[in-house]
Order: structure tokens, then sequence, then C-alpha cells
């Protein structure tokens, strides 16, 4: 689960990580009453920041440091409702709906500081660079030694030295390490005791004060934890996702729109990426992944089919079923009652293997319905490739 | 021969009175795997399907001699569940739950991995050697006794690759489900170590997924100690950057894991790489001099 740069803001205060001082908005006027209340109190500078769920704001236009409060309501007005568009947004970016109006900072060096999961030693490392400010995993990739890594052994956590080590590395002054431990200290027991899977201070700055702030914050969450967080729940935007996506989380579907044609539906999470592979090969293009999991029942196999029809480019439907846990005659009846009730007058391709798998291939025989079965995967996706090419 | 679990298996069941812990203890039963009990707090010392229920897993391995244990605990317990396994010494750990925080495992396995037991998952089908045992959720009608051995990330997939041989008559040794989880007890290199070594295996499947660089890995380890044949597939070839792609394991990101990176390191190590799923069994008949 992803968040927006205000509240990864909000969790980092609650640790005692410094960040400057602003306020969220959703409207020009409640802009304009921060930036006049961050000015008011002497700031010389006010930035105006898109929020929205990607990363690259500012080369996209949606960041703007003003000096008055006339640019920064220009700004809140040019900023707020924009379509956003980054090198993560997609061509169509992404509306902005929030701003993070905040105290402008008189930058002395721009850094970076990372928490990830390293999956080779299973052990979360903590990386910080002096390369801040800039795409990290470009850093990573052209230059790998400007990243310091400190490995967080799971038993005692994160240590003052690793810290120290770090902010030393990083160049800091003297008077700036010490600080520089308790904010590295603090980000740290941010990030497990929320069960974060990534978080992100880029960049992580000295002001010329000499002070240290996270300028920029980038937390994500790991959504099996997200049971035992219920307050971090309520800070997901569904505005920021699709909608298609959204509705599918409501019953607990993992589905990801995609541009293609063909909805597939499958269970099991490799299954369905190789399904969307093989669709690739036989010339078509997948229009989600959908991995209808292990336990679904009919009730969530149904609403599964929902959201496959309310994507208007599918021009055919694939079901690929390999029954492990899911019984494939659970399946095939839920699939023969969603097309009745649902009244789908798409093709409908299946291939079905697995547990009871002959009682499911007599109940879809049975339907009355009009099913396509292909024998194999290669022939099913063959088959939905055509169907969607013959679909108007 | 084959690896992990046989006719010497003795199974318990971890959650034996859940509805899915029911369902596969049964489906293990049946396919001829010694299930001699399972473990639900609070319902020890009650019988459920015929199995003695026990409220520890100390208590089910002194009963029943298990030696082995599959895992059907919910995500928020199933953490706890597999280290209980590992402090009472059952050799082999089987975690089929789905869903455990990543950072329960990250302090799971530093414990784990010390110990002398083998874990297999967490979110994985298990584990079987057709005719001999099956420790999992997967459909045991498929499979056929045989010589290739299968390691994979995904369930659905080993189903089909075992399919895909069976349906060419080629039988399998032991396939092997590791599971989708970014952190995962065995990995692919270690279920290759055992099908290596083991004499009656002829010829290895290796599936993979994109994220992380696992597969990366075990190309290395293949090419450098692995003589046999191994064909491989990764899934995800189509996905985009940056989504979790349904396991909590597989997603691209920073430039890593993706699908093109596993499959060169693959092919450079001489595995035989297919870029279709509808192609494992294929090749594979092909490398046996079977097509």
């Amino acid at each position: 689960m992803k968040i927006h740069e205000y509240q990864a803001k909000d969790i980092l205060r609650k640790y005692g990580v410094p960040v400057p001082e602003g306020e969220m908005a959703t409207t020009l006027e409640e802009a304009d009453k921060a930036a006049k209340t961050l000015f008011g109190k002497g700031n010389v500078a006010v930035v105006v920041k898109a929020q929205i769920h990607a990363g690259g704001r500012g080369k996209g236009g949606g960041v703007k440091v003003t000096k008055t409060i006339e640019d920064a309501d220009a700004a809140a007005k040019a900023i707020l409702g924009m379509q956003l568009v980054t090198h993560q947004t997609g061509p169509s970016g992404q509306k902005v709906q929030r701003l993070l109006i905040e105290a402008g900072s008189a930058i002395a060096r721009e850094l970076y500081l990372g928490l990830v999961l390293d999956r080779a030693s299973a052990k979360i490392v903590f990386m910080a660079s002096q390369a801040g400010g800039m795409e990290i995993e470009q850093v990573a990739h052209d230059t790998p030694e400007l990243i310091y890594k400190e490995t967080i052994e799971p038993a005692i956590g994160f240590q003052p030295f690793q810290a120290r080590k770090l902010a030393f590395k990083l160049g800091l002054a003297p008077k700036q390490i010490n600080p520089a431990v308790s904010f590295m200290m603090g980000l740290y027991k941010a990030f497990v005791e929320n069960d974060c899977s990534l978080m992100e201070i880029n960049p992580f700055i000295t002001t010329k004060d000499g002070d240290l702030l996270a300028l920029d914050c980038k937390i994500n969450f790991d959504d099996n934890a997200m049971f035992r967080h219920k307050d971090l729940k309520e800070l997901r935007d569904l505005a920021e996702e699709d909608p298609l996506e959204v509705e599918a989380s409501k019953f607990n579907l993992n589905y990801i729109k995609l541009d293609g044609s063909i909805a597939c539906m499958v269970n099991g999470a490799g299954l369905a990426m190789a399904t969307m592979d093989i669709i690739h090969y036989a010339g078509g293009s997948a229009a989600n992944f959908l991995d209808v999991g292990g336990g679904a029942n009919q009730e969530q196999i149904e609403n599964a089919f929902g959201i496959l029809l309310s994507d208007p480019h599918v021009k055919a439907i694939f079901i690929n079923i390999f029954g492990g846990i899911l019984r494939v005659d659970v399946l095939a009846s839920a699939v023969v009652a969603a097309a009745k009730k649902l009244n789908v007058k798409l093709p409908i391709i299946l291939r079905l293997e697995g547990t009871n798998v002959e009682e499911g291939r007599k109940i879809l025989k049975e339907s009355g319905l009009k099913f396509e079965v292909g024998a194999t995967m290669k022939e099913a996706a063959d088959l939905a490739v055509a169907a969607a090419k013959g679909g108007k | 021969m084959s690896v992990l679990v046989d006719k010497n298996t003795r199974l318990i069941v971890q959650g034996i009175t859940g509805r899915e812990g029911t369902f596969h203890a049964k489906g293990c039963a049946e396919y001829g795997t010694k299930v001699v009990g399972g473990v639900t707090p609070g319902k020890g010392g009650t019988i459920h399907e015929g199995w003695p229920v026990f409220n520890t897993v100390e208590e089910a391995v002194s009963a029943t001699g298990a030696n082995a244990t599959v895992i059907f605990v919910p995500p928020p317990f199933a953490a706890d569940g597999i280290l209980e396994a590992a402090a009472a010494g059952i050799p082999l750990i089987v975690c089929i739950t789905e869903g455990i925080p990543t950072l329960d495992m990250v302090k799971v396995w530093e414990i784990v991995k010390r110990l002398p037991v083998r874990l297999v998952g967490p979110n994985c089908p298990g584990v079987i050697s057709p005719g001999k045992a099956k420790v999992g959720i997967m459909p045991g009608r498929i499979h056929k006794e045989g010589s290739v051995g299968i390691v994979s990330k995904s369930g659905t997939l080993t189903y089909e690759a075992v399919y895909q041989l069976t349906t060419r008559d080629i039988g399998q040794s032991t396939a092997i489900g590791i599971g989708g989880d970014p952190i995962i007890g065995s990995t692919h290199i270690d279920a290759l170590k055992l099908l290596n070594a083991d004499p009656e295996t002829e010829a290895i499947i290796m599936i993979g997924e994109i994220g992380g660089s696992a597969e990366e890995a075990a190309a290395e380890y293949i090419k450098a100690n692995v003589k046999k044949p191994v064909v491989g597939f990764i899934a995800g070839q189509t996905a985009p950057p940056g989504r979790r792609m349904g396991h909590a394991g597989a997603i691209i990101s920073g430039g890593e894991g993706t699908a093109a990176s596993k499959m060169a390191a693959m092919s450079a190590a001489g595995i035989h790489v297919v870029k279709s799923p509808a192609e494992m069994g294929e090749m594979m008949a092909k490398v046996l001099g079977k097509a």
C-alpha cells in the first residue's frame, strides 16, 4: 500500500524525525490559509507540492517554490486539479487532488536515506548516499559505490554504531552526527513499527543553518501486515488507484488493470502472469492480471466476473484454471451462474485442469451456455486471441 | 528415490481442524501419505476425522513420531507456527499459508536458518514425490512417478509443468514448490542441490517469476554444479514494473527482478529456457530424447 508524502511526514513526526512544517490542502482556500500561516511565521519561501502516488513530481511541474502569498496562490491554482504526468504515472497522468503547502528550506546538501528489504539476505538494509535528489535506482545502476549499506540484524535491530557509520560516510559535520543518528534511529523505528516495505528520504537535506530535514518522504506498507494496522489502512487514498482495482480489492481479489483486450481469470499468481505471457506469444494482449486465489468461493468468482466485464476494452474472456485448493467444479458452477446472471455476450474461453475437473467440465457442458474449451493452455490462448480479434 | 518426502514421511497438520487443513489433510492421506495427527491449540485430546489432535507441536511429535509438518495456520499466527515446528525439531516444515507479514518472516528466518530443520515456503503448494507421498495442496492425480525433478516459485505453474510431463508419459521424482514470498525458507538453489544429488532425478524443470534475483543466483549455481539437463521458465515476461503481481515477491523494482534478466542468466548457464509456459513439457521431452 502506498501513501502520500504528507501522510508519510506525519508518521515521521510521530517518531521525532524532523520534517518541514506544512499542511495538506484539498481546496485553494485551504492552500491560501496554509501559505499565509507559513509566511506569517517568517518563512521566506513556501513550497506547493502536488500529492500523488508517483515520483518525478518536480520534473512534471507538480512542485513550485514561491516567495509571496500571491505566487503561492497562483501555484496552488496551477497544480490543484492538473493532470500531472511523470515517468511513473503513464502518459495520461494522475489528477492532483491534494496539495502539501510546506515551509521552504535553505538547502545546503541533498543526501539520500532509504530502508528496504534485501531479499537475498532476508534482512532489512539501511542505505545512505551523498547522491540525494536523484533517482536512486539510477545511482545504484551507474555508481553503486556511492550507496552505503548497513545490514540490520533482525534479533537486535538497527544499532547506533551503524547509524554513525552512515552519518560519517555521508560526510556530515561533527555536530550533525548525533542528530543524524537519532534521525536514522527514528526512521528505523517507524519502519518496523508500521510494517513498511519501503521507506525513502530523498532528499535528506542539511540546511544552511546545519539542521537535518526529511524534505521528501516515500513510504510503502507491507499489504500482508495491514491486518494489524487498522489506523494505517485509513491512509489509503482510493482516488489514486484504478477504480476497477479498488473494486477488486473490496473482494480481496488480486487484480491489476492492463491495457489489452483479453480479460484473464486465473488461479495462482504464477499462472496468472504466465497466462499474460502466453496471450502475448499467441499474438494478443491481456486486459488484466487477475488471481482469483486458492480459496475463492462462488460469490467471489462472480465478483471477479463483474470486474472483468466492467472494462470496456475487453473483447474476450480467458479463464485459465489449474485447480489445487480451488476446486474446478466450484469454479465451473460460478462461471455458469455468473455468465447467466450477467448475461455475458463476450466469448468465454476456458482451460480447466486439476481437482474435480471432470465434474467441472460436466457443469460447463450441461449449462446450455456456449463456452469454448481449449484442451491445452496454448490452444486456449489461441482461441482467446482469435475470439478477441474477431470481436467488435 | 526422491527428495524431502517419501514412504517414510510421517506428517502432522498444523491447523488440522480448519477448513483448508481438514480438506488437505484428507487429500494428503488419500494420496498415500502417512498423516499421523494434527495440531490445533485448545483442541488437544480430541479426534478430528480420525486423527488425534494435539495442543502443541512438541506433544504431537512425541506422541506420533512425526518427521514432517504442513502448516495451514492463518497469516497472523503462521510465523509463530513455523517457529513452534522448528523448536520441536521437525526436520521438514512446509508452510502453505499465504500472507505472512514480511517482517515476521525476517525474524523467523533468522532463527529457523540456524536450526537443523528445513523450511519449504511459506506461500507455497508444498512437496510431492509421486507414488510415494504428498505434503501439500497439489492435485495428486496429475502426477506420475518418474525422474524429472521440479522446483518452482508458483503452485499452479508447477501443476502445469507436471501435467505437461505426465501427458507425455514423463514422470516426476519430486516437485518442490518453494513459494512466491520475498522471504522463503528453501530457495531455488536449496531445491536444486537436493535434486542434483538425487540419483533418480535425471533432469530438472526450474520455474521462476519476476522479482528478486534468486533465479540469477540459481543459474550461477547450475552453471557451476549441475550436470543434469535443466529446462527453465520465468513468469511475468509481460508484467509492468512496480506492480506486485499477486505474489508478495513478484515485483520488478528499481530495475531488478525482470524476466529478461533472469532468462538471460539462465540461458547463459546452459538452461533450456522456454518463453511460453505451454512449452515446458515439450522442451523436457526433447531434452530427454522422448519428443
